[in-house]
């Protein structure tokens, strides 16, 4: 066995991109998080299911669809190069896109419950009281909702941090510009570094249990009337 | 200052709620059996139900007419909506609640400020309360001063009394007579106690299944309500509760 060890880049790459991702994800999330547990319309159940079938589809496979999706010939593909005249696939962003994607489901699962806590009186009150809808979100929704929200982005983001399977598809297991601990782990077993794997396990261990432990936390703490 | 509602309809379960009158009472009681529609009334003067048909003009504005697609949105229309619960906002101090709406006082020339409001209602000492540690009859106070300081054109009470024990009512009652007296604001006072009605109301409207059953004086009305009389004598002030 080899030596025990810290790959602290890998860790140090995998901190950033997932917080990035979580970054990106947020507003997109929680507005769909707000509309899911606010708003009636059409089609709402057929949503409610594509924003969880990441939860249930195989990583590898949501990883195949980002791909095909965000290729040279793909739509998504083809945007960003004409937009930002750059590639996306097998660099750090592709990273960034499939911990999105992967992490989508707990973050609005997580925040549409707090959501749906924040009784509605309270909102139709503050609008009585003179208050515009951003001021009723940023004032009454959104503080009341805060610990169900604090609580989904963390889940997100140690969701965001194991992420392999949809990685290693679109964004492959290239050293120093895309492997992440997940994928690094793979590998370093597969090559016969086991205490650089160890390593990695022990750092995700760690992480991942912090991160459960505060949004559980979060979770019970809650405060709603 | 009038409230005039012109061939108001907002279908209910299981009736619709119908109504034709001209309000211009100081206060007015809406007095009725739970279920009569009262509640609605009030959601649809502050904008947050919105009418089927007919119209709501308060002072001369048109708050909503449907056949006009008219819907004045409730931060606009200057009503003051203490709901049955009282609503207030748990993660603000007693002051963050009273002011949450004081912008609008101050944009409007509120006729009355902050320390009379305060002082009326007995609310000096619970400022840096937090909603939670404060008792039923103290929530309901607190909830009508951030009412009032929201510069009302018109005062929605709903059953502010309801869910009190005998001492705290008529505490709370108190502090209602003293707004009365201290602020010239119009009050829709929604209550299915007799008592209050006695109590506090300048004109009765008896709401039944979404219509009026009957208005007027309050005495006039409960001695013209054989059920409502009776009800008044066991409920009133030195009546058993």
């Amino acid at each position: 066995m080899s030596e025990f060890a810290v790959d602290l880049p890998v860790v140090w790459f995998t901190l950033r991109v997932a917080a990035l991702a979580v970054l990106l994800l947020a507003p997109f999330g929680l507005a769909l998080a707000l509309l899911l547990a606010r708003r009636r319309f059409p089609g709402k159940a057929l949503l409610e299911t594509l924003v969880s079938l990441p939860l249930v589809l195989p990583p590898v496979a949501t990883g195949l669809l980002l791909l095909k999706f965000l290729g040279r010939r793909g739509q998504g593909g083809r945007a960003a190069r004409a937009l930002f005249g750059m590639d996306v696939v097998f660099t750090w962003k592709a990273v960034v896109v499939a911990m999105m994607v992967m992490s989508l489901p707990l973050l609005v699962r997580t925040a549409r419950v707090a959501f749906e806590e924040v009784n509605p009186r309270l909102e139709a009150v503050a609008r009585t009281l003179g208050a515009s809808e951003a001021r009723v979100l940023s004032t009454v929704t959104l503080p009341l909702a805060s610990r169900g929200i604090a609580a989904g982005l963390l889940l997100a983001f140690a969701r965001a941090l194991g992420e392999f399977g949809a990685t290693i598809l679109v964004a492959g297991n290239i050293p120093g510009r895309t492997t992440t601990i997940a994928t690094a782990i793979y590998s370093d077993v597969q090559t016969g570094l086991d205490g650089r794997a160890y390593g990695l396990l022990a750092v995700s261990a760690a992480l991942a249990f912090g991160a459960i432990f505060l949004s559980e936390v979060w979770l019970k703490r809650r405060t709603n009337a | 200052m009038t409230l005039s509602l012109e061939g108001l309809r907002l279908p209910l379960t299981p009736f619709t709620l119908e109504l034709d009158a001209t309000l211009s009472a100081h206060v007015t009681a809406i007095f009725g059996p739970s279920g009569a529609g009262k509640t609605s009334l009030l959601e649809a003067v502050s904008g947050l139900r919105r009418p089927e048909a007919g119209r709501i003009v308060l002072s001369g504005r048109v708050l909503d007419d449907a056949a006009a697609g008219i819907h004045v949105p409730p931060r606009e229309r200057a009503v003051g909506y203490v709901t049955q619960d009282d609503s207030l906002f748990p993660h603000l101090s007693v002051a963050g609640n009273l002011r949450y709406g004081a912008g609008r006082g101050v944009a409007r020339k509120a006729p009355f400020g902050e320390d009379r409001v305060v002082d009326t209602l007995g609310l000096a000492s619970l400022l840096d309360r937090s909603p939670a540690t404060l008792s039923g009859g103290e929530r309901r106070r607190v909830a009508l001063g951030r009412a009032l300081l929201s510069a009302p054109e018109i005062l929605l009470l709903d059953e502010p009394l309801s869910g009190l024990d005998r001492p705290l009512k008529e505490r709370v009652l108190e502090h209602l007579l003293r707004v009365k007296a201290a602020f010239p604001l119009p009050i829709l006072y929604v209550t299915h106690e007799a008592a209050e009605v006695a109590a506090l109301a300048d004109e009765v409207v008896v709401l039944q299944r979404g219509t009026i059953a009957l208005r007027g004086a309050p005495g006039d009305v409960f001695a013209l309500s054989a059920e409502a009389a009776y009800r008044l004598r066991s409920n009133g002030p030195n009546g058993p509760a």
